[in-house]
């Protein structure tokens, strides 16, 4: 196969040639003509990425197949151009034994839209108490190196520290999901002026940056990597600068809602006030915030741009604020958010969107197939982007199940053209294959 | 003025004035010994609780039935909405038996925003969560008016639990449009942390503020908060907060003491202060009802049959 005219990371027009799942040459389009029998697919000057990265997908199989399966979930990856996602563990049962995480890999496989890579459960049952048999799920066909239970916290230190320890054996990490329980009981939306307005319980700042510093703390004492799931705050990005000038090995996700989104949406939007969509766990938080997570993901404190995608039925968000479940989805939006919040401001160039959303999430998860430049010899990840439509954002035409997106009517920039799995086209013009 | 009575916020100042003063010619009704009048015949006024509030509903149903409006009282308790039912089926379900205005009290913050965006008919809020309760701020208001003459530059404390409540969210907001100044005096764990971006003053010292207050109004201290870390004792909260007979004595002669009820005696407020001539207590109860009588009149009467 040979995919022509395509600029990498932006660069001088090239074609790549495709065999074995391989990249076997790249060479300045128009230089080879295709050969006989070759299948042409014609990129006309887009953009080549190598495939999407998500560290933090909820596919919610199984148990809640209503909202996403892992079939329509990889569907929509594919569409958003990834080629990898991880498998958040808080399904029903929860994936905390090597049963389950074997059954959500090889769905993934069959399937074959993209890579699923299951994130393994800290504690058993996600209930904080006592820890899950992550060797087992290390051990497993589905070789889970990333462990979380996100949707909680593991707020119990000593717990957290003997995660963080335990997981050296098999150089798995700790996803921690930061957010000390009790400065968050009932909590509806970012504690700040909005909050206050609108009389919903608040979700303090402070909350995640506690335990932030606590887990960074922790994971220096034993020696470990500690991954932070969607930091949201301004603070927080202090914190994991300070801790990474310490040389700790710790590293962070922000997803594209808290690169865009504020919480000021929650009283004021196009969609009226107190509309659930924009509920989303950590909240949307203020300007300054956002400000500051851009800055982060730009200067290399925040590593990566993790979805946090999160299926939610209709009925579970057209209700009254506090009974709406929190939660966006964000694959087939997310490569559009990062342009408009970070290419279109000049924040980031193209090889540093590939570095955040391929290369740095695969290095993460220790997926040695993913992430990789698009050079002879690695394996054909590849999404091709036209960065240069602004469409406006139809959720009738997700692949997802779900259409709990914040982004209903808005115009974003750019649209995934084709993604290629190992060579394999998922998407080909915009449309699953 | 708007469709809806959502928030306090909503009503500009001319808004507010056309509230009160058709509130003053309706209060002329109900001194009459017939208190009926036909404005609203035919139109239709749910009253939709998910909340208990006997007084608040009681007090709407009043006010439509004073005005001819055939009232439809639904509460949540025993309804297919203690059966999982939820609140956009049950909008729907209104909708479809043609309610012209639908008065709703909710625990949720933000309910009605969310009715509105269901229902074609008028959505009057009757307390929602911990977010506001508008027509307490325009009976408190028009209570005020009626005893002080007007609002303009008067000074207005409001005490006790702000975080938690919507009297004191909508009136901040209204009173401020009426050109009232509004104090605020709670311990800091009763204060949101934002409460500096209000448009008011701020104290936790009540002895320190009375002495220049023309209206004190006191609010409930819900049970709920007693033993969840806001305060350390009921007792040390009356002592500091509570509008006792010693802190009553800083007030001045003219000033009134107002509270929306319920009242926790003895521990917000003594009795002797809420029993006494300079309280508004009572008089608040059925202004309630001349003042929804008013809210529903101007939301619905123009477009009478």
């Amino acid at each position: 196969m040979i995919i022509r005219n395509v600029r990498i990371l932006g660069g001088e027009p090239v074609d790549i040639r495709v065999e074995n799942g391989l990249i076997a040459a790249v060479t300045p389009a128009g230089a080879q003509p295709p050969a006989a029998g070759d299948q042409v697919v014609e990129g006309q000057g887009a953009l080549a990425l190598p495939g999407l990265v998500d560290l933090h997908t909820h596919l919610r199989e199984p148990g809640r197949e209503d909202a996403e399966t892992v079939q329509t979930g990889t569907q929509s990856a594919a569409r958003g151009g990834y080629t990898a996602v991880h498998a958040m563990a808080n399904t029903s049962p929860v994936a905390d034994t090597a049963g389950v995480v074997e059954q959500v890999w090889r769905l993934g496989h069959e399937f074959g839209h993209c890579d699923v890579h299951p994130v393994g459960a800290v504690t058993v049952g996600l209930e904080g108490r006592q820890l899950a048999e992550l060797g087992a799920m290390a051990d497993s066909a589905a070789r889970v190196r990333v462990f979380s239970d996100d949707g909680k916290c593991v707020d119990d230190a000593v717990l957290m520290r003997r995660a963080l320890e335990y997981v050296k054996a098999f150089d798995g990490v700790v996803a921690q999901h930061a957010q000390e329980p009790r400065l968050t009981g009932g909590a509806q939306m970012n504690e700040g002026q909005v909050s206050g307005r609108l009389g919903l319980t608040g979700w303090p700042a402070v909350a995640e940056e506690a335990i932030i510093a606590r887990d960074c703390l922790l994971a220096a004492h034993v020696g470990s990597r500690l991954h932070v799931c969607h930091v949201s705050t301004a603070g927080s990005v202090e914190i994991l600068r300070w801790a990474k000038s310490k040389g700790w090995d710790v590293t962070a996700e922000v997803t594209p809602h808290h690169l865009l989104l504020t919480d000021d949406l929650v009283e004021e939007s196009p969609v009226g006030a107190y509309n659930p969509i924009y509920k989303v766990n950590p909240p949307l938080r203020t300007r300054a915030d956002v400000e500051a997570l851009r800055e982060a993901l730009a200067d290399g404190t925040i590593d990566v741009v993790a979805t946090d995608h999160a299926p939610h039925p209709v009925e579970d968000k057209e209700t009254e604020w506090s009974a709406a479940a929190m939660g966006m989805v964000g694959l087939e939006t997310a490569l559009s958010v990062v342009q408009e919040a970070m290419v279109e401001t000049g924040l980031l160039d193209w090889a540093g969107v590939a570095d955040r959303m391929s290369a740095a999430p695969a290095r993460i998860g220790r997926l040695s197939g993913q992430g990789q430049p698009l050079q002879v010899g690695s394996p054909a990840n590849i999404v091709l982007y036209d960065p240069s439509v602004r469409t406006e954002v139809d959720p009738s035409a997700f692949a997802s199940k779900s259409r709990n997106t914040p982004y209903e009517g808005m115009t974003l920039p750019g649209r995934v053209v084709a993604t290629f799995l190992r060579g394999k086209p998922t998407v080909l013009e915009g449309k699953l294959v | 003025m708007n469709r809806h009575l959502i928030s306090a916020g909503d009503l500009g100042k001319d808004d507010a004035l056309l509230i009160l003063d058709t509130a003053e010619e309706l209060a002329r009704v109900s001194e009459r010994s017939i208190k009926k009048l036909p404005t609203l015949r035919g139109r239709t006024v749910v009253n939709l609780f998910f909340e208990d509030s006997t007084r608040t509903r009681i007090s709407f149903e009043a006010a439509a039935k004073r005005l001819s409006a055939d009232v439809i009282n639904f509460s949540a308790k025993g309804s297919s909405v203690s059966k999982g039912e939820s609140l956009k089926d049950t909008a729907l379900t209104l909708e479809a038996m043609g309610a012209d205005a639908v008065v709703i009290r909710h625990s949720a913050s933000g309910a009605p925003h969310r009715l509105a965006t269901w229902v074609r008919g008028s959505v009057l809020n009757a307390g929602d969560g911990t977010h506001e309760h508008p027509t307490q701020a325009l009976l408190d208001a028009f209570s005020m008016r009626r005893r002080l003459g007007g609002l303009e530059g008067r000074k207005v404390t409001i005490v006790g639990d702000v975080l938690h409540s919507r009297v004191a969210r909508s009136n901040v907001l209204l009173l401020g449009t009426l050109g009232a100044e509004v104090t605020l005096v709670a311990p800091p764990t009763l204060l949101p942390v934002s409460v500096g971006s209000w448009p008011c003053e701020v104290s936790y010292d009540l002895d320190a503020v009375l002495p220049k207050s023309d209206v004190v109004m006191m609010l409930r201290v819900q049970k709920e908060r007693m033993n969840a870390a806001y305060f350390p004792s009921e007792r040390e909260y009356s002592r500091r907060y509570g509008l006792d007979r010693d802190r009553f004595a800083k007030m001045p002669d003219d000033a009134i003491v107002m509270h929306p009820g319920p009242m926790n005696r003895g521990m917000e407020i003594a009795a002797e202060v809420a029993d006494s001539p300079r309280s508004t207590i009572v008089e608040q109860v059925a202004n309630g009802v001349t003042i929804r009588m008013a809210v529903l009149y101007l939301l619905l009467g123009g477009e009478t049959a």
